[in-house]
């Protein structure tokens, strides 16, 4: 047994654990941590990414003790404390860019990681930098524009220097929106 | 004389934001894998490294002396109380069933079967004791080749039958009485085209691995399951197992994604059952990924061969369709039937005088096939939309003409086809005129012309595929004709509660499809009530104890029947009441807009919030009314349901290295009415792409000995987002005639679509080089192997 401590979503966790457990098993087994799921056991299907110091990971492909003193976000720490949605949660609730929702956290975490990484990703940039993560009813047409979206709406936010620039994400057809609370 | 009171915009046709994404987005998901019962232990199975062999040897006790582990047993433990695994549709008399054991106790059938299982204190014990468990075998021959298998002297799957084939299964149109001889339309024809097409076998690959947990204690025993049947599955537990059914509860609880893989009664849920009643405690196992490749039921894998008659003006006589299904090694709960769903298909949306339909189900070392999106109807509506094509070089005509030529007008609806079915609605000229216009298929034919001119290395091709299929499983007299094991009807209860707020349990079980969003802004369309009123319960046959679940596109088609008639029955129920409070005869009560009125009186009316409180105080109700509103409604379906479209992909091929890319992509699909948009497209999506993946990335390969070579993700390889397009998703709109919301089924629709347009577009980019066929995936290596064949240009 190793001692390891992670920040996980906010809070300290000290644990004792077998140096082969996985950063995944750790998370779900002993920190009770079940949002993030695993969906294969070759790292290809990316349904375990969580943040790792900021940064996405396969939380399946690393130990839980090289994560020793590292912060981990999970799509349970992703919304702020008050419960307002992140603004990827949001746009792949407002773009259906979930049905089963198995790879929902994965999907999100990596595409949170990639907007930090690019601001303002292309198609074919949220296509390819998404390629690590499988889904198997969406076709992923509407995750790629609820990144779009949501990168958007984050530069909004940030109040980017080139806001009042003309987007380059191309005006798309604005769907019946109603207000529904989440 | 009407009066029309302000109203709510209507909920039904609205792209309403799903009610289930607010868990799922935030990890709050119930998955089967995040339940944990007090005292519960883990299993780890051991399966065969081999096809075929004889146990000879095997001993589990030394697992028993390693840490954690508090049980170890094997197939020959529990050989006289395991039973087998059911098959609930025996498609002819004579089928031959062998035993399906959840454990193998002599004999292994293919690689991955189960034969020992490790309970555990923990998942990480039992797997590691799996090593501890001694087996040896014998290795027996092996067949994997479904047409080696039904040769004289081929080994057998099963050594105690004297054949591999299970079945044979005919239509013949001339015998049914529904169409002409096919031999004679032959012999009259002017053109006979022959063409072989083979359905690969593929993997649904729903992305959530199969788990379960049992608890057996007391006199219970409680089943949760990533299934898509957990009705059916209380039912055959109830028969396998001889529980009384009064004493199984069977929860779905969150399921991500099924596509017909998890419609099934599991070997892992029976193996599951059998250790919590040996330890006395709660279990659950959750297999990998690997595992699930390997023992989840697979899909497709069809040979056809097909004769195609027809005049020189393109005018089809008849057709011939000779099928070879490998159904593995066992039957699956449905397999033997998934090709009979096919059967009525071939025809598609043409007026087909004759047709004859002979299918041979075979036994083969392989893991077995059984229903995989679609079940049968992509696999005809492949080879037809394929061989139309053929058809069209044969007589020089585009093939949308040829296939204008023999569809069904619109204005000939309803028509009962070769196969005797009855296409309630449709409209092919409407949805392909969509779709031509959308694509530019004029603009694209003449780019094809150009770049075919020029000799351009990348070559254009333009795939068609104008599909119907039949969904909406089904009228339960023509499943019985099918000698199908269970009806087709569906159920809905609507609770009124107090307060008028509503709950609303419905018999399907969905794993993504959006069930809670539609059923709410259904009934808050029939009862005028607010969408966040509603709370739809579903898959716990304690709360939902009646139900048929979720496969064959039915969920809306058969279910969404049963809720409006649930409704209806509470508004019916309310009326007196209403009455009662208006102080009014019940004649003079009309419901419109969410309340009930005096006819012809705009103002003062109740809602069915005031007629709740009232049954539920039930102080002052009129003799003889029953102080509920509650109602049931359980709808057996009169018709399936003809969904059908027009599909358009553009692919341009790189005629030196073989590889394909789809440049455009256009699905018109016509499901009558329309609950949710947004709902209908996104399966639009997700069911073009895993046609899309039959046409270009997916096969499961066995090697000669009968491993599995793609046994991981690395290998089997559903699409990412960067191997698939944007498509663009229009519709027509036909309503249903006979369904009250006038909608159909489009949860397969786009698989079935899809496959033949993306192989018909490669195979039409490289007519020009001689070929006339690429077998699916049309991977780089076997399209610049067809281009190597074809004999054409270089």
């Amino acid at each position: 047994m190793t001692r390891i401590q992670l920040h996980v979503d906010g809070v300290r966790y000290d644990d004792d654990v077998e140096p082969r457990t996985l950063l995944v098993q750790h998370l779900r087994d002993r920190i009770g941590k079940v949002g993030t799921v695993v969906g294969c056991d070759t790292s290809n299907c990316g349904a375990c990414t969580v943040l790792l110091d900021g940064v996405s990971v396969k939380s399946c492909s690393m130990l839980a003790v090289q994560a020793d003193g590292k912060a981990v976000t999970t799509i349970e720490g992703l919304a702020e404390p008050g419960g307002a949605l992140h603004p990827v949660q949001r746009a792949f609730h407002e773009r259906h860019a979930l049905q089963c929702g198995f790879c929902t956290p994965g999907m999100i975490m990596a595409a949170v990681s990639l907007l930090a990484d690019n601001p303002d990703p292309t198609d074919t940039e949220v296509r390819e930098g998404l390629e690590g993560n499988l889904c198997r009813c969406t076709g992923y047409q509407n995750i790629v524009r609820a990144v779009r979206d949501a990168a958007t709406a984050m530069r909004d936010a940030a109040g980017a220097p080139d806001a009042e620039a003309p987007s380059e994400v191309p005006a798309q057809a604005a769907p019946e929106q109603r207000e529904v609370t989440v | 004389m009407t009066v029309t009171a302000p109203r709510p915009a209507p909920e039904v046709g609205s792209a309403r934001r799903r009610k289930e994404d607010a868990r799922l987005i935030t990890g709050q998901t119930m998955w089967t894998e995040n339940i944990t019962l007090p005292g519960m232990l883990h299993l780890a199975i051991l399966r065969s490294p081999l096809a075929h062999a004889r146990i000879t040897h095997l001993d589990t006790s030394p697992a028993l002396r390693e840490p954690n582990v508090v049980a170890a047993f094997s197939g020959r433990d529990v050989a006289d109380t395991q039973g087998g695994l059911p098959c609930a549709w025996p498609v002819t008399e004579d089928l031959v069933m062998p035993v399906h054991p959840p454990l193998a106790v002599d004999e292994v059938r293919h690689t991955g079967e189960a034969v020992a299982v490790v309970v555990a204190r923990d998942r990480a014990s039992a797997v590691d004791a799996l090593a501890a468990i001694e087996v040896d075998y014998e290795p027996l021959p092996v067949v994997l080749d479904m047409e080696v298998a039904l040769a004289e002297g081929s080994p057998l799957v099963h050594t105690d039958q004297t054949t591999n084939k299970a079945y044979t299964w005919v239509f013949d149109s001339a015998q049914a009485g529904t169409g002409g001889a096919v031999d004679e339309a032959a012999a009259g024809a002017e053109v006979v085209i022959r063409r072989r097409y083979r359905q690969q076998r593929l993997i649904p690959a729903f992305m959530e691995p199969r788990s379960v947990v049992v608890d057996a204690s007391a006199d219970q025993l409680t089943l949760w399951s990533a299934t898509q049947i957990p009705h059916v599955l209380r039912f055959l537990l109830a028969v396998v197992t001889g529980t009384p059914e009064h004493r199984i509860r069977v929860i779905a609880p969150d399921v991500g994604g099924g596509f017909g893989g998890k419609l099934q009664m599991t070997a892992e849920e029976m193996i599951a059952v059998l250790a919590a009643r040996r330890v006395g405690r709660p279990v659950k196992y959750t297999e990998t990924r690997s595992e699930s490749l390997m023992s989840a039921h697979h899909g497709r894998d069809v040979i056809q061969d097909l004769e195609l008659s027809a005049r020189r003006d393109g005018t089809v006589l008849g057709l011939r369709v000779r099928l070879t299904a490998n159904l593995g090694a066992y039957l699956g709960l449905v397999g033997p039937g998934v090709p009979l769903l096919g059967a009525f298909m071939y025809n598609a949306i043409y007026k087909f005088p004759a047709y004859r339909f002979e299918c041979q189900g075979v036994f083969t070392n392989t893991t077995l096939t059984d229903a995989y999106r679609g079940a049968g109807r992509p696999e005809a509506t492949y080879a037809i939309e394929r061989i139309m094509d053929e058809l069209a070089v044969e007589v020089g005509l585009d093939p949308l003409e040829v296939r204008r030529r023999n569809w069904i007008t619109h204005e000939e609806f309803p028509f009962t086809t070769v196969c005797g079915l009855t296409y309630d609605s449709g409209d092919y000229e409407a949805a392909t005129q969509k779709a031509r216009d959308l694509f530019d298929y004029d603009g694209l034919r003449r780019e094809q012309e150009r770049r075919r001119a020029s000799g351009d290395p990348v070559q254009l091709g333009i795939g068609i595929s104008t599909y119907t299929e039949m969904c909406g499983l089904a009228p339960s007299r023509v499943l019985g004709s099918l000698r199908y094991g269970a009806g087709g009807w569906e159920s809905a209860s609507i609770r009124v509660l107090p307060t008028g707020k509503i709950e609303v349990v419905t018999g399907s079980s969905p794993h993504g499809q959006g069930h809670e969003t539609a059923w709410s802004q259904i009934v808050a369309d029939q009862l005028g009530v607010a969408f966040e009123d509603v709370e739809v319960l579903h898959g716990d046959t304690r709360s939902a104890y009646k139900g048929m679940d979720t496969y064959g596109s039915r969920s809306l088609a058969v279910g969404g029947f049963a809720l409006v008639n649930a409704c209806k029955k509470v508004v019916d129920k309310a009326k007196p009441v209403a009455a009662h409070l208006l102080e009014c005869d019940v004649s003079d009560v009309e419901f419109s807009g969410g309340a009930f009125r005096v006819r012809g009186t705009p103002d003062g009316g109740k809602s069915l919030a005031d007629c709740a409180l009232a049954v539920f105080a039930a102080h002052d109700l009129p003799d003889g009314v029953e102080p509920t509103l509650d109602a049931d409604d359980v709808y057996d379906p009169v018709n399936f349901s003809f969904p059908h479209g027009t599909h358009l992909c553009a692919v341009e091929v790189d005629t030196q290295t073989g590889r394909v890319s789809i440049r455009s992509y256009v699905a018109v699909d016509d499901v009558g009415r329309v609950v949710n948009p947004m709902i209908v497209e996104g399966q639009v999506h997700g069911g073009v792409a895993q046609g899309v993946a039959q046409a270009l990335f997916e096969e499961a390969v066995y090697d000669a000995d009968g491993n599995l070579l793609t046994g991981t993700f690395v290998d089997y390889t559903p699409p990412s987002a960067a191997d698939l397009p944007d498509i663009v998703s229009d519709r027509t709109e036909t309503p249903a005639p006979d369904h009250p919301l006038g909608t159909k089924g489009i949860g397969e629709a786009g698989t079935i679509a899809s496959t033949p347009a993306v192989v018909n577009a490669v195979v039409d980019a490289l007519r020009p080089y001689g070929v006339d066929d690429v077998p699916m995936p049309c991977t780089p290596e076997r399209v610049w192997q067809a281009i190597q064949n074809g004999g054409g240009r270089s």
